[in-house]
């Protein structure tokens, strides 16, 4: 593969990589924020929320815990989906772009 | 362009001179913390110390049944063979390493040939230092909730690094940081700027380490502070100088693994002891009568009882938040620091060039994810097992600040099965906290040194055209000083406070790096000028704020809480409140204080301030917009067409991987 022959705008105005991009970023950046928004209700919850976070569910666990336990999982739930995603999607793409254009 | 870089590393210089003449918090309880432990900004025992000291001595003595021990020390018989067999397995590691490290890119990047689980346990290693160890199971065991809460953004963080940064930056960069952003820009300034801002983040970081590592040998093996310095520095130097990074990687390897499988065996021993039921054992916790005890005497406590708005099942008040962590406004700019300022840390970034693609990169995020998430879930059975088995009176009679709560629960644990397995334990947790150290410093003197020697020698000084021993020479020599700097400062920042220079380091990566590298990135219109603006700004707003903000030492401050400590302790003589028992010590303490107020008595802190010019201690929800600001206002200031040309360039390049074997070969 040499360097010199590759035309970089060609490829970025390829319909395949413009939809490749736009899946992209709506994708990382919708999460993102999704992701940070949901850990930044917790310092705030703990903070103006505390008689909601001090409800026991079940026996000693309260809501508060709960929802801290929660982000554990939800950023885990959301690694793995977004693994899942860029291994079935955004690599199959990137592949047929990248076998067509070099 | 040159004055430019030259009064921003005198800024810089100066800046760091002036954190490290900080004095020392003269709070009783803060002198024996690890300081790099106690990393946590939000951790501050300043203004709950005298009046909590006041209550230890006050109250008419809830009569301790049995005297609590007051130390902790290590036996040397079973630890020195631990620390021997660690430091000998790494050093093999070394070994053969740096036989493989012969190129360049084998000293940066391990010649990419690390593959993504490696790379997950190794940015796990580089990540959880002595800090989220011992820092955040103190926390959790003097705090409950709270410890809880603070561990979560540690997690949260890589959603940032996973979604934003690991793949693009291993599509787009070969060795640093100054790689992907001189891309497209003019490559000298912009590679000055960055080494100058990724020298300062790892300075700091590795001061904060450092400083802390010393003090935890002390503590523990009771060797002296000199020597414990000098022997992880020169440990540190010969791993990243002989083996660059393939022996630095393995080295986290190895310690992300031990440090893990202690929290494990830890975690386990306190399942067993309530069933492995987590209901059972939350419910043992908060039953635990030295725990109600010491809740019912914490002033949070006490004003709530007093507002009656206090919980009424004592025990269950520390599962609730509140108890430590009060400025929601702090909480949310730490917050922003973390989610932010780990996908700005160099030495993380960096660990995104070992890998040969971008799925790698993306399979390295999700294992450390997995180990990292693990690992802070560990700590909540620890913090709370602590505060069971230990009491948060039994932590704080050893270390105020709760640092050595995992140690003294693992010396516990194990001396309940027999003696020596109570010696053991304790030895494999300080040989996993050395290790952590060690993993740490190696990755934060191998970041600067690739700042140093590829990004200033190699690009700025001879134009890119260094052959590759040349390279090599330079970047081992690089690791040389800089490694030999550290020792150098860490043993001159003994006696100083260095806590807050973690909370620092996080600071400016993320209102100094993380901004351009993300507008790099994904801004088409992104420039040089961008770069210069948004690193500079950034960097000094966090750095500014942070110098007049309640981390620094207010003599003024300090006086009057010395004061009201001592009148609370007259006026408890005077009620009769004071066992005879205790007088003598009470008085002692008077006098203390006493002395104390004098001394600092109209005095001002380093800024020439008599209180804090900026609320907050951490500095983040300030200074990351401005830094975004200041790099977005100073790319459209100085518009430049040819950054504007390369962007097709390094989009498609970013996304699509191609090109990247040129990065991997050169």
């Amino acid at each position: 593969m040499s360097e010199k022959t590759i035309n970089w705008s060609a490829i970025a105005k390829d319909p395949r990589f413009i939809e490749l991009h736009h899946k992209k970023t709506a994708f990382l950046f919708g999460w993102w924020i999704f992701s940070s928004c949901y850990y930044f209700l917790l310092p705030i919850g703990a903070a103006y929320a505390t008689g909601l976070f001090k409800i026991q569910v079940m026996g000693r666990v309260n809501i508060g815990y709960i929802f801290a336990f929660s982000q554990y999982l939800i950023s885990w739930a959301l690694a793995l989906y977004y693994a899942h995603v860029a291994n079935k999607d955004f690599d199959r793409l990137t592949k047929e772009l990248v076998n067509d254009l070099t | 362009m040159k004055k430019l870089l030259l009064a921003i590393g005198c800024v810089l210089t100066l800046s760091f001179a002036a954190f490290a003449d900080e004095p020392a918090k003269a709070v009783d309880a803060q002198d024996a913390v690890p300081a790099a432990v106690a990393t946590t900004d939000a951790i501050d025992a300043e203004e709950a110390a005298p009046a909590e000291a006041i209550k230890e001595e006050a109250a008419p003595a809830p009569a301790p049944a049995e005297p609590a021990p007051t130390s902790l020390k290590a036996n040397p018989k079973v630890t020195i063979p631990i620390f021997l067999l660690i430091i000998g397995v790494t050093l093999g590691v070394v070994v053969w390493s740096a036989r493989k490290t012969k190129s360049a890119a084998d000293f940066y990047t391990a010649g990419g040939g690390i593959t993504g689980t490696q790379n997950g346990w190794a940015i796990a290693g580089d990540y959880l230092s002595a800090a989220s160890f011992l820092g955040i199971s103190g926390m959790i065991a003097l705090y409950g909730y709270d410890g809880v809460m603070y561990s979560v953004g540690w997690l949260v963080a890589y959603i940032t690094v996973l979604l934003i940064v690991a793949e693009p930056c291993r599509n787009a960069g070969k060795y640093t940081l100054g790689d992907i952003l001189s891309f497209r820009t003019s490559p000298k300034p912009v590679r000055a700027v960055i080494a100058i801002s990724v020298v300062a983040v790892s300075t700091f970081y590795l001061t904060a380490q450092m400083v802390g590592a010393g003090k935890l040998m002390q503590l523990l093996l009771g060797i002296n502070y000199t020597v414990a310095i000098s022997g992880v520095g020169i440990l540190m130097v010969g791993y990243v100088v002989f083996g660059g990074m393939t022996a630095t990687t393995w080295v986290q390897i190895i310690k992300a693994f031990l440090l893990v499988a202690g929290a494990f065996v830890l975690a386990v021993l306190v399942g067993i002891k309530s069933g492995m039921n987590p209901f059972r054992f939350l419910n043992e916790v908060a039953a635990s009568e030295q725990l109600i005890e010491y809740i019912k005497l914490l002033p949070i406590y006490m004003q709530e009882v007093e507002a009656g708005t206090a919980t009424v099942d004592v025990g269950q008040r520390f599962l609730e938040p509140g108890l430590f962590l009060t400025n929601p406004l702090d909480q949310i700019s730490l917050g922003m620091a973390l989610v932010l300022g780990t996908a700005g840390m160099p030495h993380i970034l960096m660990r995104f060039f070992t890998v040969p693609t971008a799925q790698e990169a993306r399979k390295s995020v999700i294992v450390a994810m997995s180990i990292i998430g693990s690992f802070y879930i560990m700590t909540h059975a620890l913090g709370f097992g602590a505060a069971m088995h230990v009491t948060p009176q039994g932590i704080k009679a050893i270390d105020g600040s709760g640092n050595m709560a995992a140690l003294i629960l693992a010396q516990s644990l194990g001396s309940d099965f027999s003696p020596f397995l109570g010696d053991l334990l304790l030895a494999f947790l300080c040989a996993v906290a050395f290790a952590t150290i060690l993993a740490v410093v190696s990755g934060l003197v191998l970041t600067a040194s690739a700042a140093i020697a590829h990004d200033i020698y190699v690009n700025v000084i001879k134009d890119g055209n260094a052959t590759q021993s040349e390279q090599v020479i330079a970047a081992r020599l690089t690791s040389l000083v800089v490694g030999t700097c550290g020792i150098l400062v860490g043993i001159a920042a003994e006696k100083q406070n260095v806590a807050h220079l973690v909370a620092l380091a996080f600071a400016i990566a993320s209102s100094g790096n993380l901004p351009v590298v993300v507008l790099s990135l994904f801004w088409r219109k992104f420039n040089t000028a961008g770069v210069i603006c948004g690193l500079v700004v950034g960097t000094t707003a966090a750095i500014g704020l942070m110098m007049v903000s309640p981390n620094m030492t207010y003599p003024e401050v300090v006086a009057d809480n010395a004061k009201k400590a001592y009148t609370k302790l007259e006026a408890n003589i005077a009620a009769g409140l004071v066992a005879p028992a205790a007088m003598e010590k009470t008085l002692a303490t008077i006098e203390a204080e006493k002395a104390k107020e004098a001394n600092n008595r109209g005095k001002t802190s380093m800024m020439g301030l008599s209180k804090p010019l900026f609320p907050l201690k951490n500095p983040g929800i300030v200074s990351i917009p401005l830094g975004f600001a200041a790099a977005i206002i100073g790319c459209l200031a100085f518009p430049c067409r040819r950054a504007e040309e390369m962007w097709d360039e390094l989009y498609v390049r970013q996304n699509t991987g191609i090109g990247m074997a040129k990065a991997i070969d050169h």
